[in-house]
């Protein structure tokens, strides 16, 4: 019993830092919409500064006052980053700001070790909280009790911020109607710089206080992140009591998870996480998210099918892509083939973004599926390379059926929320479940038949396939179907006004995408000869966000060129420096600011631009908030 | 001799939040061809009674028949299935996409071609779809972005949207709020001379008395969730208590009270 107890407090501390990552996360998106991705990357520069002052300053008042300093020097960094980098981007498309605070991230991983190496750095014990507590035999450290006393201390701090300070009703405001706000002459910059500061300073002080509990290392943002992601969203976005309840309750479940059902302790806060969305889609304490209002002078171009002159030259560049094996070596073929792969990967998440406006954070687990139904084809059933690569991709047919009947059910963050949820849940299974996936061995042999071996065989394969796919993805932007499901995008109520299943519609366009990315998952085993649980992990997802918000996710085919761009530049960089995510992530930085419209939505913006000057007479298309009235 | 039902029968719908009543009792037909204005003060019941008819809403207990058929729980898209045009309050279009392709999708839905997934979209129904702008005046604006139109524009635009499946009944909450003056008339005349033509018939709400007089064949008045007054727009003019709910706020207190619910 006494054990059982501890464990509980042992989960009640660990939800204290959790709650503090969770609530700057919640604070932040209520006020600004944005996710912002870097909040496990504050969190990991708060733990590594305030490890640095510790180690400087000695006694009581080092160890504290490094705490503070740390938290507070990671919230001026959080200001500098708001006003250098957000605040450019807030009228860019939704979740533009997503690829922006990723890019920082992959900045501040490099940094990190470039600063403080890549060791694990052990910090010094909390000064008075040394000891441990004896409990019937079992040992609970003191930190852990100052720990949980904490949590509750900061949330009626920030109770008392929001309920009893001008600054706090703003932030309350901002949250309901943010433009209304600005409406009523509140400074919205200066509000958002310090909403993100808050934010920022409590990530950053949930990090400083982990030192005495865990080793600071340099992958650290990202295990917090998804944790954090989850617990907002459990507790419902900009619910800081709603943060509290759900920090505790995954600290528990993790707690516990690992005692009870250690088979399936990874998937158990994500299954909770899941059946909260579909039974409650707003969150524990949250509101249902109020329709955001559009921003005036946002104006898309109408879409269009390829006139025959771009046809052509769409054809030329494959005919170039396609004569590659008589110039390039072994290396260069595979690196093509995997980048043709990812084309298709890219293209599928694309229909659903662009068309669909369902931005999926779990893509992956449909690529992974594909991959992995492709693997036990192969080497439990033994059937040929052809017949593997057909029937593979049904496994993400399948999953993207079931799980996306769930999904479409929600829309916006949750929808991200709940696709990530269930893409952690078949990591988790294929991680846990060895028998039958072979766990993190992965499944290994899975060899194309001898027609598609060689690698420009494999690269003229895999580059039909793109191009076959992404005709395929076009030609359905442009049917009936395609138009209904921009219909459903743009406004649902329309489109329930005109007769449309909306939800139908989605689901089915969310199985689309999911039987094409596990079309690319099938290739992609053959191409590494193995699958791995990775094959549908997190940062695979993320991969795929940033290709198609790369590419532009305001127009048709972007995902094909953030692809390109986006792997190619990955996998140079890779092999020309050890600073590769700092030097990726500078670059997807600036093109969030340089070119927030993605790289083919600049170069449509500027081709429209140039057609637009030439008759003068036409100036009356291109103004729209004149028009307006 | 039997006689055909009426269009559009509503019997006894009620609805309550709470403790607060916000439509009571409400009963009233339409016929073909006929435009029924539905008016009355801020807080009268009517956006709850028309949405209890849309779809949008259930109402606690009443029906709402189409020509015959229970329509009362039935979803928006299955309503407009059944032949039920509808245009909004704030209009509601499809943003990115351009005038013609808007109603194109109306279009596209009534002839059940949601999931063609092959065909070109953009060649069906082109010549249709032209024609319903043409028959609102935006003929010239078929290749303009949605959002780029004027607030006047979109709501024209939402008329032909409205008729894209031939509707036997049009629902129009509110069809000239936000609209200069010109525009209403013009809009509410286009309406009226469609309705006639098509013998649609059309119920809609509205606010500005010059639009309800001019153009309905028929007034429903409610106040406070409870149908008042019913007629002509010449005898709803000289009903006392329709007077009293709009020129002064005592005596509408004194004949809410003296009258009771229902009048």
């Amino acid at each position: 019993m006494a054990f059982y107890v501890v464990q509980f407090l042992t989960g009640l501390a660990s939800a204290a830092s959790l709650f503090l990552v969770a609530s700057g996360l919640s604070i932040i998106f209520g006020v600004t919409r944005i996710v912002n991705f870097a909040h496990g990357a504050f969190y990991m520069i708060g733990a590594y500064i305030a490890f640095t002052l510790t180690e400087r300053f000695s006694g009581a008042f080092g160890f504290w006052g490094g705490v503070v300093v740390a938290a507070l020097a990671v919230a001026l960094i959080g200001v500098l980053v708001e006003m250098v980098l957000l605040r450019r981007i807030y009228h860019a498309p939704e979740l533009f700001q997503l690829l922006g605070t990723f890019g920082l991230t992959l900045m501040v991983e490099d940094l990190v070790v470039l600063i403080w190496g890549p060791d694990d750095l052990v910090g010094r014990r909390a000064p008075g909280f040394k000891g441990a507590v004896d409990f019937f035999g079992q040992n609970i450290p003191s930190y852990d009790l100052f720990l949980i006393a904490l949590g509750p201390v900061v949330l009626g701090i920030l109770w008392l911020l929001f309920q009893r300070t001008r600054w706090g009703v703003l932030v309350r405001a901002a949250t309901q109607d943010r433009d209304m706000v600005a409406a009523l002459g509140v400074n919205q910059k200066w509000l958002f710089t310090s909403v993100f500061a808050v934010g920022v300073f409590l990530a950053a002080l949930g990090g400083a206080l982990q030192i005495p509990r865990d080793a600071v290392h340099h992958a650290m943002d990202l295990r917090i992140i998804v944790e954090v992601f989850v617990v907002v969203v459990i507790g419902g976005l900009g619910s800081i009591v709603g943060a509290f309840v759900a920090a505790v309750l995954v600290s528990e479940l993790n707690a516990f998870g690992i005692l009870i059902f250690p088979k399936i302790s990874i998937i158990l806060v994500f299954l909770v996480m899941a059946v909260v969305l579909i039974v409650r889609p707003w969150g524990l304490f949250g509101k249902p998210e109020a329709a955001a209002r559009k921003t005036p002078g946002l104006t898309v171009n109408p879409w269009r099918p390829l006139t025959s002159n771009e046809r052509l030259a769409a054809l030329a560049a494959l005919v170039i892509a396609a004569m590659l094996p008589l110039f390039a070596g072994n290396y260069a073929l595979t690196v093509g083939s995997e980048i043709a792969i990812f084309v298709i990967f890219a293209v599928s998440l694309h229909f659903l973004m662009s068309v669909g406006g369902l931005a999926s954070f779990g893509h992956a687990a449909y690529f992974g599926l594909g991959a992995y139904g492709v693997a036990f084809l192969a080497k439990m059933a033994g059937l040929p390379m052809i017949v593997c690569l057909l029937l593979g991709p049904l496994l993400g047919c399948m999953g993207a059926a079931v799980f996306g009947f769930f999904a479409v059910q929600l829309s916006g963050v949750y929808f991200a929320m709940l696709t990530l949820a269930f893409a952690q849940i078949v990591w988790s299974i294929a991680f846990q479940w060895v028998s039958v996936t072979g766990g993190d061995n992965g499944v290994l042999g899975v060899w194309p038949a001898s027609w598609a071996a060689s690698p420009s065989h494999f690269y003229w394969l895999a580059l039909g396939v793109a191009a076959l796919v992404t005709v395929a993805l076009r030609v359905m932007v442009f049917s009936p179907f395609g138009y209904a499901l921009r219909a459903t995008r743009d406004s649902l109520l329309r489109s329930e006004a005109v007769g449309i299943n909306a939800k139908r519609i989605q689901w089915t366009a969310f199985v689309i995408a999911g039987t094409t990315a596990g079309i690319g998952g099938a290739l992609f085993a053959y191409l590494k000869g193995s699958v791995f649980p990775d094959n549908l992990g997190i940062s695979l997802s993320v991969d795929a966000l940033v290709m198609v918000l790369l590419g532009g996710v305001e127009t048709v085919s972007g995902g094909v060129i953030g692809a390109i761009v986006y792997k190619a530049l990955n996998i140079w960089l890779v092999s020309q420096t050890d600073l590769s995510k700092l030097v990726l992530g500078g670059f997807i930085v600036l093109i969030v600011v340089v070119f927030p419209k993605g790289i083919v939505g600049m170069l449509e913006m500027l081709a429209q631009r140039h057609r637009k000057s030439s008759p003068p007479g036409s100036s009356l298309l291109a103004k729209p908030i004149e028009s307006a009235e | 001799m039997s006689v055909a039902p009426p269009l559009l029968a509503v019997e006894g719908l009620t609805k309550s939040y709470g403790g607060i009543h916000a439509v009571r009792g409400v009963s009233f037909s339409l016929r073909a061809g006929e435009i029924l204005a539905l008016i009355g003060p801020n807080g009268a019941g009517k956006s709850t009674c028309f949405d209890m008819l849309n779809g949008q809403n259930k109402p606690d207990t009443g029906h709402v028949r189409l020509l015959g058929e229970e329509t009362t729980g039935k979803k928006p898209r299955e309503i407009w299935r059944l032949g039920v045009g509808r245009t909004f309050q704030i209009t509601a279009t499809f943003a990115t996409m351009t005038v013609r392709e808007n109603v194109q999708v109306a279009l596209i839905s009534h002839g059940k071609q949601l999931f063609n997934l092959w065909g070109s979209a953009p060649n069906v129904d082109r010549g249709e779809a032209g024609r319903l702008l043409e028959l609102v005046g935006m003929g010239g604006y078929a290749d303009r972005p949605c959002g780029e139109l004027a607030y006047g524009d979109l709501k024209r635009l939402e008329l032909a949207v409205a008729l894209a499946n031939d509707p036997k009944l049009l629902l129009m909450d509110e069809p000239t709020a936000g609209m200069a003056p010109r525009e209403r008339v013009e809009l509410m005349r286009l309406t009226a001379q469609i309705a006639r033509e098509k013998s649609i018939g059309v119920l809609f709400t509205e606010h500005d008395m010059d639009v309800v007089f001019e153009h309905a064949d028929r007034i429903i008045v409610l106040n406070r969730g409870a149908l008042i007054a019913e007629g002509s727009p010449a005898e709803v003019r000289g009903n006392p208590q329709v007077q009293a709910i709009y020129l002064g706020e005592g005596l509408l207190y004194e004949a809410g009270h003296r009258e009771g619910t229902s009048a």
